[in-house]
């Protein structure tokens, strides 16, 4: 995936500044920065989420696979289905079963194939299955905040997706329920393209390959985590990955 | 100057950290003098403070251990609060160690006080001189997070080798001139060792500043295997 000159206002606001990066496939890309830096809109228009957002406006483009996603004639339905997205909080569809979340992506673009092999496999995928395999038909919400997030994750993988975005996947987690979900981005990444935005800097540095950082809407460095966290080029970043603002 | 930790405490103790390597820092440099000089000057008391002085030293590695670990576990520096931590824990053993050899150096003094004067030894005070010099610098390199300073410091061990080296050979002359002088010459030619040894330490400091400085390693450079980053 490659960000070109991406800018974006939110009405008269310039909240992201001619950001270009390049997400290496089958890696983990973490976004790291304070509150209102940009990160979670940047975040957003990977799978053109603000476009949700009254008033929102993009310019620069973001390529996957060579193709300009916000080229004309793209569908965003079904570009997030290539580009699939986890939350702050888990989501679930409250009224659905364990099985029925799974499926209803699925559903909704009319599968027709073995449904139940497909919501398995992505359970597994997920590190979900040995936990509910006994609990399909049950209600989404009787399972725990941190299985719940890891049901959004299997939701999302359902509908083969290209491209994984997390936004604070573990913040309303408690700690063994984050090192299950970090755990688990290790293995996705074998498989597919992560970016997380997260708060957590050590977060940050345990899941990922490459880091960026963000600061009042400019992409200020990115580049090898190991390389952001112990020798960061930018005295930005460095006071940031220090604890030295605000 | 650069901003400073948005939690104080922290700030703090990163500032006792460096302040608690700078004591050890001073005391080994004092230790390192004083064991010369109760060498040339045949003062066996003096060698005996110096011993006493040690166990000073010791303590101190052992609470900038428990700081830098403390510091770990407990905040997750990162950036150049890393570097100086694992920078810390490095060089606090090559200091202790240093302090060991003021040490053994008196163990010398005491023995050679017993015995006849040799002769009059100025390289030896020479080459302390020269040691605490740059032990010194490489302290105030480390201070002034100054990699050109430490720098400096790396290339003044030349002149250290070379001393030592002189040392060396005029003592080895001595020992076939004088059997009898084998003994005190050989306790002189340790002594010399354990200065040059010093310096060696100091340089494992200055190459540790300049990691702490600019993140870049410049310890065995000839074996280095190549970067894939």
């Amino acid at each position: 995936m490659r960000v070109e000159r991406l800018q974006v206002w939110f009405g008269d606001r310039h909240v992201l500044r001619d950001v270009s990066i390049d997400v290496p496939a089958l890696s983990v890309l973490a976004v790291i920065g304070p509150s209102g830096c940009g990160k979670s809109t940047f975040l957003r228009c990977l799978n053109r989420m603000h476009e949700l957002v009254p008033g929102a406006r993009v310019d620069g483009g973001v390529f996957l696979d060579g193709g300009n996603l916000y080229a004309r004639g793209i569908d965003p339905v079904q570009l997030r289905r290539r580009v699939g997205m986890v939350f702050q909080r888990p989501n679930p569809f409250p009224t659905m079963s364990v099985y029925d979340n799974v499926a209803a992506g699925l559903r909704l673009n009319g599968f027709r194939g073995d449904l139940d092999e497909i919501v398995a496999h992505c359970l597994v995928q997920a590190a979900l299955w040995d936990e509910v395999k006994d609990r399909l038909r049950h209600s989404a919400l009787s399972l725990s905040g941190g299985q719940q997030q890891r049901l959004c994750i299997a939701r999302a993988l359902a509908v083969e997706p290209e491209v994984l975005l997390m936004d604070e996947p573990a913040s309303a987690l408690d700690p063994i329920a984050t090192a299950k979900i970090e755990e688990l981005m290790h293995e996705l990444k074998e498989r597919y393209t992560i970016v997380i935005v997260t708060h957590n800097m050590q977060q940050a540095a345990r899941v990922s390959d490459r880091t960026a950082f963000f600061y009042m809407g400019e992409l200020v460095e990115t580049g090898p985590t190991e390389k952001i966290f112990t020798n960061p080029h930018e005295q930005r970043t460095e006071d940031y990955v220090t604890g030295k603002f605000g | 100057m650069a901003a400073t930790h948005t939690d104080k405490t922290y700030e703090v103790e990163l500032k006792d950290l460096r302040e608690k390597l700078l004591v050890m820092g001073g005391k080994v440099e004092a230790a390192i003098a004083a064991s010369v000089r109760s060498v040339t000057e045949r003062d066996s008391d003096l060698a005996l403070k110096v011993q006493a002085n040690d166990l000073e030293v010791n303590r101190l590695e052992v609470e900038v251990d428990g700081a830098c670990r403390r510091l770990l576990a407990l905040r997750q520096p990162a950036g150049s609060d890393l570097r100086f931590i694992t920078t810390a824990l490095k060089i606090v053993t090559d200091l202790e160690r240093m302090g060991d050899l003021a040490v053994n150096i008196a163990e010398r003094a005491i023995d050679l006080a017993q015995a006849p004067p040799l002769r009059p030894l100025h390289d030896l005070s020479s080459l302390a001189e020269l040691v605490q010099a740059q032990l010194k610098k490489a302290l105030d390199a480390f201070v002034e997070r100054d990699a050109a300073k430490a720098e400096e410091v790396m290339k003044g061990d030349e002149i250290v080798d070379a001393l030592y080296l002189k040392i060396f050979n005029e003592l080895l002359a001595l020992m076939m001139e004088d059997s009898r002088a084998i003994r005190r010459a050989t306790a002189v030619m340790f002594s010399a060792k354990h200065l040059e040894r010093f310096g060696d330490h100091t340089i494992n400091l200055a190459e540790m500043v300049i990691y702490m400085v600019r993140g870049t390693d410049v310890r065995h450079p000839r074996s280095r295997v190549p970067s894939n980053k």
